[in-house]
């Protein structure tokens, strides 16, 4: 995978992976359509990112931004695969708002399928474009990420927080879709993806 | 990889393994070097491995990488045996430009220049994020994808005589609407006659200089210093979404196996999965040609408005810079209906085509290249050696050399604007970071791009003109 000087970091300090916690039905409140859900879909990961930065659990790199000649290319890390799609989901919001300073204010819950693990990311990370261009939905964080076998291929969901486009955003970027181009999924110490998307 | 040097601005790949003919590179030694940085000649080698290519697999002079294809990329395809990717044709169906003439000089336009550019500025939305004024109802969009600007003219944007001088009349004919997704028409309500933001742009300009009277009278244009309008945008997110649904479908229906690249993924084009996506990206295309139609028609009010009258203000020519169409061409001294991929690349049909409006028909179509940021921009004249050369293709614009973020690390986007100013360019945007991301510095030399098309015939140099307002998204 090639590297090349970063840009731009994103540093975070990261609950244990292992930290799971089930989120009873109130998470959900005022979302009757998710409450018809089956539990084993609500199987929340702890929060990323929400721990206090004067902790002294290592810092770990969520994603870096990589020099493209015409169009946005990131790299995003996890311990797990799921952890690398939400990071990715976070670099690719980082090209067009500054997800860090969205609030939390609207949900909107994801259900995809796909063929195969590459497939799985380009439609996950084109469902930020879509809520974006359809609900002007910022991406801040992603939630309960899971990936799962299927009978023909994989399902990915997640509950996307963030909230509606304001005067308060500044937006900064526009990327137009998420391609196949050098797209690269590696299990190596952790998950690494890596992504280029059309801007 | 093998290149041969064919003439000063000709460079071959020969056919070699899998490729089942050879790519020809139009380009200069100078621009050639930005074209080896990248992966430009690896995609032109991977598409000439595709079923059913004719001829060669074509490189423009302002090629880069792109996905699958290169960007400046052009194949063609037999009918039967040949395919269709939306790689070749790229995420944002139609993208093009509009070119306005209008009968005024330089010098009554200057003093009302930041007044009218405000103007625009208020009356075209633009920008990251930034819906439309008018509000569609699924039906209407449908009417939009299925009749392109003739829609649009119907409906009090514009002129009739507009549509006879865009590519395709305004309207590409095959256009379905029942191949394109909810989630597509979703993304496609809201942004019908918005500018969008990335490279895209309006300027007022004015002639600098005229190299073919001929034609540049034909075109309109008749002296330095008139001023015109150059509308450069696409199909928005209704067009990425239907790239995003159909590669999806084709990879879901073919499998990915053996393709070097998935952004090459592709159906044989008399496929129901091939036809589908040729009939959505048709009404993609039609739904671009909306879009520009109703932005010049709110330009022409807003001179109209600041200036007194849009007189004058005739359309020049509307070209599409990705597109794949169905055209006849020669190939093995036999006409033959092949499908054309141009992705980055303008059409450049000589004299005498029928698909060239008979008021140009004596001097080929107009072939509008756009410059970067505050540079210059080109209109040239299609040619009849262009069909033998590149099916009757030509270079589409500077391409970028230099990524956002390195662009966006050296410049700042105010101070380009008061470098600009002190040249006499008034500039207006929605972010200064956008700016900074389209600096001239980080493309091509847009005159060197034009002069290898000259140069080697792909399209004949009419006229350079400069910006003196520039809005970008």
């Amino acid at each position: 995978m090639d590297g090349g000087p970063t840009i731009r970091l994103a540093k975070t300090y990261a609950a244990p992976y292992a930290l799971r916690t089930r989120v009873a039905l109130y998470a959900m409140r005022g979302k009757p359509s998710m409450a018809l859900l089956p539990s084993a879909w609500l199987t929340f990961r702890a929060d990323w990112g929400s721990m206090s930065r004067e902790g002294a659990r290592p810092a770990m790199e969520r994603y870096r931004i990589l020099p493209h000649t015409a169009d946005g290319k990131f790299q995003a890390f996890g311990r797990t695969l799921e952890e690398a799609f939400g990071n990715a989901a976070l670099a690719m919001a980082s090209l067009m708002w500054d997800w860090e300073k969205v609030g939390r204010r609207v949900r909107h819950f994801i259900h995809v399928k796909a063929i195969d693990r590459e497939q799985l990311l380009v439609k996950f990370l084109s469902e930020i474009i879509f809520l974006f261009g359809t609900k002007s939905f910022l991406l801040g964080r992603v939630e309960g990420l899971r990936i799962r076998p299927e009978f023909s291929g994989l399902s990915l969901e997640a509950l996307l927080e963030g909230e509606v486009l304001s005067d308060a955003h500044e937006l900064h970027g526009d990327v137009k879709a998420v391609t196949y181009h050098d797209l690269k999924i590696e299990a190596c110490d952790g998950f690494t993806v890596q992504v280029v998307v059309d801007m | 990889m093998e290149l041969r040097k064919i003439d000063d601005n000709t460079w071959e790949i020969p056919k070699e393994g899998e490729m089942r003919v050879p790519a020809v590179i139009y380009s200069s030694a100078r621009l050639l070097e930005d074209i080896r940085r990248d992966q430009t000649l690896t995609q032109a080698r991977n598409v000439a491995c595709l079923p059913g290519i004719v001829r060669y697999s074509y490189v423009m002079p302002d090629a880069h990488q792109g996905y699958g294809f290169p960007i400046g990329g052009v194949a063609a395809f037999g009918l039967d045996e040949g395919i269709i990717s939306p790689g070749g044709v790229g995420y944002d169906i139609n993208c093009g430009v509009r070119l306005l003439k209008t009968d005024y000089d330089e010098s009554e336009v200057t003093a009302k220049r930041k007044e009218l550019l405000a103007e625009i500025f208020r009356e075209v939305p633009a920008g990251v994020g930034k819906g439309g004024v008018t509000k569609l109802s699924r039906s209407v969009l449908k009417e939009v994808l299925v009749r392109g600007a003739e829609w649009a003219v119907e409906n009090g944007y514009g002129r009739a005589e507009d549509l006879e001088r865009t590519e395709e009349r305004g309207r590409m004919a095959e256009a379905e609407a029942d191949g394109i997704s909810e989630r597509a028409l979703e993304r496609g309500i809201p942004q019908l006659g918005t500018l969008g933001a990335g490279n895209h742009f309006l300027e007022i300009q004015k002639v600098l200089e005229i190299y073919d009277e001929t034609a540049a009278r034909t075109f309109g244009l008749h002296a330095a210093g008139q001023v015109l309008v150059m509308i450069h945008c696409g199909s928005r997110g209704l067009g990425h979404q239907v790239a995003t649904d159909y590669i999806e479908a084709m990879e879901n229906a073919f499998g990915v196996a053996g393709l070097p690249d998935r952004e090459l993924v592709h159906a044989p084009f008399m496929s129901p999965e091939g036809q589908r996506y040729y009939r959505s990206m048709c009404a993609a295309v039609n739904y671009a040609f909306a879009n520009r139609q109703m932005i010049a028609h709110w330009v022409r009010d807003v001179f109209a408005r600041v200036l007194g009258s849009a007189k004058g203000m005739d359309q020049v020519y509307d070209v599409c810079h990705n597109v794949a169409k169905v055209e006849e061409h020669e190939d093995g001294g036999r006409s033959r209906r092949l499908v054309v991929h141009r992705k980055g690349a303008t059409r450049s049909f000589g004299p005498g085509r029928p698909e060239v409006p008979a008021r140009y028909r004596s001097v080929g179509q107009p072939v509008i290249i756009p410059g970067s940021m505050g540079t210059a921009s080109f209109l040239l004249a299609g040619t009849k050696e262009a069909e033998g050369l590149s099916f009757g293709s030509t270079a589409h614009g500077a391409g970028r050399v230099m990524s956002r973020h390195e662009a966006l690390r050296r410049f700042r986007g105010e101070k380009i604007r008061d470098d600009m100013a002190r040249r006499g360019i008034e500039l207006k945007s929605t972010s200064w970071k956008g700016v900074a991301e389209e600096a001239s510095e980080a493309y091509k030399d847009v005159d060197e791009v034009v002069r290898v098309s000259d140069q080697v015939g792909l399209g004949r140099l009419v006229a350079k003109v400069v910006p003196i307002g520039v809005m970008k998204g």
